[in-house]
């Protein structure tokens, strides 16, 4: 059953040299109590697609339907009610805390503009919150630079559980994280989503810990998706050109299997006015005239969504 | 161990003054380094991995920083008694560092190539013209068209930036490279492009390298021997293959448990509990012990020196023979 589903989104951004792509016709549709990763490189529009869903910043087209309501247009209070239902954890815990509040300070402030609790609730409810995220009591009053980055991760985890949400952004939330302080973090969502059901779109460029977290994943590039499937099928069997070359590039504590490794030529084009073909085309190995046409997103295999043209004939299927 | 290495370090000591607190920065490293072989220093944010790194090039901030004891011998000249102005002849032409963030360590209002002429002009005695000229095949040896010389570093992406730090780097053929995280600021297409275009010009000059990373894969692929560093200290030292496939410290094997598998699908990850010592007020027994599952009443009292599980691999942890899996 789909809690949010997403219908040709797009965003686009204005710029002194015309219209900025960053999400283009995105489609996807997320389970509920699931996790759906979205990977790509810097620039390829990931965090644009979740501050776009969640109604951060408005859209350009296209459809969002959360929990069976139609969300494209809401008013300014609806806009403020969905916060309830939809919460984002941002990547930096050093930037997305207020630095002159303290912990309980940052924690009840959801409590208070959208539950509207008193002052005693209040109190009773940061005790939990911080007992869910595991921050121990003592760090009430403490302000966002006298912790670490774990902790502080921790407390915009709490922020956002506060609202009581079914739905969450996690925009590479452990990216800034040291690993040991990440497999703590990461532990705490996946825990968080056993005992409360949520669903989660987990944004990151780490292919290892979308590996980790994810039951679906969608690569991005260039502000589309290049293809969506089931976490094992895409590890096992990437079927785009770009997949499998991200999945090669990525270097494996493993000293005795070396990975065959496709080195991609050249970069990122620019996703200003870009041409209506295939985006990858420029640093694609396989590139011909067809993929300068239009490329859809399409069921190669069940469940498996591929856009690329030459798709069959690659993978022999 | 006591023949002449191509860099051997012994009982560094480092340490930092801030308002008024002593941090215990590097605290008695030993390390070794033969020529033409890179050894990764691995740890996380805050061990010392950098401040090792730039106390071999003697570019530690003064007067906050201080070399409390050790010696840093290249070739058997100690860096740490080197003049002022024999450092200056060997930064960037026989060490060379290439940082982490390429956009920091590069001139905003000079072209690309000024800069890395600059440096060949300053170590050899060249010409303005052939200065430019080694610069312009620099460039093309990273993989950038010479003709992109004249640009300025904000007309390049991050990847080619980096490049740039590169071929700046590697312009007066240096005999060690110090590389700090190179390609932790790229996404992982670049910095694939960027690891294997370092590897061909580490083989192709013969350059020794000093390899910083918090990253166990890029070790996997690049490095021919491993210091674990936590907390100033190096807590494991061996080739790759033992610190792979025989990693004795528990927090050596708490870093392998805590990387999510990219092949192997775990339901949960292992938690190192806990966080790094606090480097201004370091515990007096083995530094891993608050955090350390099998720490035993002595480890948190007693210091124990490094020692010999095998043949070349040390490991500073007096029980790691001794844990249960």
């Amino acid at each position: 059953m789909s809690l949010l589903e997403i219908k040709d989104l797009k965003k686009y951004f204005s710029t002194p040299r015309g219209q900025l792509h960053a999400v283009d016709d995105v489609t996807m549709s997320i389970n509920a109590g699931e996790t759906m990763g979205v990977v790509g490189e810097s620039g390829c529009g990931k965090s644009t697609l979740g501050r776009t869903i969640i109604n951060l910043q408005p859209k350009t087209a296209g459809q969002v339907i959360f929990d069976g309501r139609d969300i494209t247009n809401l008013s300014k209070r609806e806009s403020k009610n969905l916060r309830n239902e939809m919460q984002i954890i941002f990547q930096d815990p050093y930037s997305s805390l207020n630095p002159r509040y303290t912990v309980a300070q940052t924690i009840q402030m959801p409590l208070k503009t959208l539950k509207h609790m008193n002052k005693a609730d209040m109190e009773a409810e940061t005790d939990r919150l911080m007992d869910m995220v595991g921050l121990d009591q003592r760090f009430r009053l403490s302000y966002p630079h006298e912790l670490d980055g774990g902790r502080r991760q921790r407390i915009g985890i709490a922020r956002a559980l506060a609202a009581n949400p079914k739905f969450i952004v996690c925009d590479e939330p452990v990216s800034a994280l040291d690993v040991s302080i990440q497999a703590q973090i990461l532990n705490l969502l996946m825990d968080l989503q056993d005992k409360f059901g949520l669903t989660y779109m987990f944004i990151t460029h780490n292919m290892a810990v979308v590996r980790h977290i994810s039951h679906n994943i969608s690569v991005m590039y260039l502000g589309q998706l290049v293809e969506t499937s089931p976490t094992d099928d895409l590890f096992e069997h990437p079927l785009h050109p770009y997949t499998k070359a991200l999945l090669s590039a990525i270097p494996v504590p493993d000293i005795d299997h070396p990975l065959k490794r496709i080195v991609l030529q050249g970069e990122l084009t620019s996703p200003i006015e870009p041409g209506v073909g295939c985006r990858f085309a420029a640093r694609c190995p396989y590139q011909t005239e067809a993929c300068n046409e239009k490329q859809e997103l399409r069921e190669v295999l069940p469940n498996h969504f591929v856009s690329c043209c030459k798709v069959h004939e690659l993978n022999n299927i | 161990m006591t023949e002449q290495r191509f860099l051997k370090i012994r009982d560094l000591t480092i340490q930092y003054t801030s308002g008024g607190q002593i941090i215990k920065a590097v605290n008695g490293v030993n390390l070794d380094l033969d020529e033409g072989k890179t050894l990764a220093l691995v740890g996380e944010t805050g061990a010392g991995k950098t401040t090792i790194a730039k106390s071999i090039l003697q570019i530690l901030p003064h007067p906050q920083s201080k070399v409390v004891s050790g010696s840093i011998e290249l070739n058997g000249e100690d860096m740490i008694k080197a003049s002022e102005e024999r450092l200056r002849q060997i930064r960037g032409s026989e060490i060379a560092m290439i940082f982490q963030d390429p956009m920091t360590s590069l001139n905003p209002v000079m072209t690309v190539g000024d800069q890395i002429a600059e440096v060949i002009e300053h170590h050899q005695d060249s010409t303005d013209k052939s200065a430019i000229d080694r610069a312009r095949e620099m460039l093309e040896l990273v993989g950038i068209p010479g003709d992109r010389i004249k640009e300025y570093p904000h007309q390049f992406s991050g990847g080619m930036k980096q490049r740039v730090v590169i071929a700046m780097a590697l312009a007066c053929n240096p005999k060690l490279l110090l590389a700090d995280e190179p390609t932790s600021a790229l996404d992982v297409t670049i910095q694939a492009q960027v690891l294997e275009m370092i590897a061909k010009l580490r083989d192709q000059f013969n350059t020794s390298m000093v390899l910083i990373t918090h990253d166990l894969g890029i070790v996997a692929e690049a490095a021919d021997t491993v210091a674990i560093i936590y907390a100033g200290e190096v807590l494991e030292y061996g080739n790759k293959e033992q610190i792979f496939h025989r990693p004795q410290h528990p927090y050596t094997k708490g870093l392998f448990g805590a990387i999510p598998n990219l092949y192997v699908k775990a339901r949960r990850l292992h938690n190192i509990e806990g966080l790094p010592p606090d480097p201004t007020n370091l515990p007096v027994g083995c530094c891993f012990a608050p955090r350390c599952p099998y720490a035993r009443e002595d480890c948190k009292t007693t210091k124990f020196e490094a020692h010999e599980v095998e043949p070349g691999h040390l490991c500073s942890c007096a029980y790691a023979e001794h844990l249960e899996d």
